[in-house]
């Protein structure tokens, strides 16, 4: 299998989620992005620091993918959500819920998984 | 300044066609847009031309030139690209164009082959219209966008999936008479609810078809139409775009659409007219959902009241504003970066009182065009207006 590169601060942000020091960049007036990000597009701020990403979310929507992409085949039915973790908002996998039972509003961790046809990382929402 | 005249517009059927290359399908349309404006192909000064997955699906990047080639002009080409909103897009640039005087005669049109990959892969094209790191990777595709919206839409302002199945009967009824579209079927608001789910809660038939087409329409200043006896009525008379974060994950609202209601608010704005003033519209339906964001931000609806009505019949041919006569994306196809042209040819031969629907809008004098790319991270809107 030949190597590829890693995907620069998207890697390092999927493997500090892994190591439990999950972060997001924040601008000076608060409005919170995930990296690679330099500066705030809402407001033109470029001083953006680090700061832990809060440990557990709140779903924002969800939704079980039926007709999959290639990449997801093996995977689906499977629920893709997004979680609102205060200044920035995720997009991710739901696993370890029956999808019947995910709602809106629903508190969630953030962890890395692996994606089942392709092996590669994904981020995913556990409930807690 | 002259807003631009569409003097000629065609569109191919709009269906599978995998045998079809994308240059065949351009060069029908726009060689019969050209042939209708009874326009000497001497006189075109320039191409924009729309189209989205042409590497992926046909191994075809600059797409510009080729199309040129493909029409018999020998102008510059150039090829935008903005997701679904690419031909809308290339509209802009084209209105942008004559009303700077840089040219006279325009050309602008769009294709897309997309059957040919078959459904997985189209599937994995249009989702790269999402962001790639953020939300592909997280499974993302391009239904389940759309249901992450009309989900959250749901859940802020009510409304259900039977409410968009009211949005597909409409709009595949719509379809019936136009001989281009590629599902000319009347279908049942049970057809829609008991049919296969795609992404929760939207299924197949809240869904617009994968299509391959083209089409294209040759623009021109008011001068050249009156000095070359064109019959050219309709004029583009208001251009917006719009724009937004790419990711969903990054916009303060999942159930409303900003882009769309900055390029509305610029397009009406630049035409002098309100929402009052439309008579009807074509909007980017390639979900049913889709077709309620739009009509809300187009003005015509308050938030969260677009979704009631196709159910109240407000939006159906014999409603007071009918949306999408021609069938929509939802029935007629989505070619995707055809659309925003197909789109404008329908608005002009509605108001000129050749399209196979004319007569739900007779004597109408304004309408509008809608297109958006993506999760709306892209829309432009026109508007235009019958001229006398
Ligand atoms: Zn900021």
């Amino acid at each position: 299998m030949t190597e590829s590169a890693q995907d620069g601060e998207y890697d390092a942000w999927l493997d500090s989620i892994e190591s439990g020091d999950g972060y997001y960049l924040e601008c000076s007036n608060g409005h919170g992005w995930l990296p690679p990000r330099r500066v705030c597009p809402r407001c033109h701020d470029q001083e953006l620091s680090a700061v832990d990403l809060p440990e557990s979310g709140e779903i924002a929507s969800h939704t079980t993918i039926t007709v999959p992409t290639p990449q997801f085949e093996d995977d689906a039915p499977y629920v893709t959500a997004i979680a609102d973790f205060g200044p920035v908002s995720v997009t991710g996998l739901v696993r370890g819920v029956d999808p019947d039972d995910v709602a809106i509003g629903d508190v969630v961790g953030i962890d890395v998984g692996e994606r089942v046809t392709t092996g590669e990382r994904a981020v995913v929402f556990r409930p807690r | 300044m002259s807003d631009p005249r569409i003097a000629g517009a065609s569109v191919t059927q709009f269906g599978k066609h995998p045998e079809r290359t994308g240059r065949d399908l351009f060069a029908e349309a726009g060689l019969e847009a050209l042939s209708q404006a009874g326009i000497d192909p001497e006189d075109a000064e320039a191409l924009y031309y729309g189209n989205f997955m042409g590497e992926l699906a046909e191994h075809q990047g600059h797409q510009g030139p080729l199309m040129a080639e493909a029409i018999g002009l020998d102008v510059p080409a150039t090829r935008v690209e903005a997701a679904c909103a690419s031909a809308g897009t290339a509209v802009r640039e084209a209105v942008k164009t004559i009303r700077n005087g840089e040219a006279e005669v325009v050309v602008v049109g769009g294709a897309e082959r997309m059957t040919n990959i078959g459904t997985a892969a189209a599937t994995d094209a249009l989702a790269i219209a999402a962001d790639d790191l953020y939300e592909v990777r997280a499974g993302m595709t391009f239904p389940g966008a759309y249901a992450l919206m009309a989900r959250s839409y749901f859940d802020q302002y009510g409304g259900s999936h039977e409410d968009l199945a009211h949005v597909a009967v409409k709009n595949h009824e719509h379809a019936l008479v136009n001989e281009h579209a590629q599902i000319q079927q009347e279908i049942t608001i049970e057809d829609a609810l008991e049919a296969p789910t795609i992404a929760d809660p939207l299924g197949l038939y809240d869904s617009c078809p994968i299509t391959d087409g083209a089409a294209a329409a040759v623009l021109t200043t008011e001068a050249y139409a009156e000095e070359h006896n064109l019959d050219a009525p309709v004029a583009i008379t208001g251009t917006g775009q719009g724009g937004d974060n790419l990711a969903l994950q990054d916009r303060p609202h999942l159930a409303q659409t900003p882009a769309a209601d900055k390029a509305a608010e610029e397009a009406y704005g630049d035409a002098g007219v309100g929402p009052d003033d439309v008579d009807f519209a074509e909007v980017h339906d390639c979900f049913t959902i889709a077709e309620v964001f739009a009509i809300e931000s187009l003005g015509f609806y308050e938030r969260g009241e677009g979704i009631a009505a196709a159910r109240n019949g407000e939006t159906t041919r014999d409603g007071d504003r009918p949306i999408n006569l021609s069938g929509g994306l939802k029935a007629k196809g989505h070619p995707v970066g055809a659309t925003g042209v197909a789109q404008l040819a329908t608005v002009a031969w509605l108001l000129d009182g050749s399209h196979p629907r004319a007569d739900a809008v007779p004597d109408s004098t304004v309408g509008v065009a809608h297109n958006a790319g993506g999760t709306v991270a892209s829309t432009t809107v026109h508007v235009m207006e019958v001229q006398e």
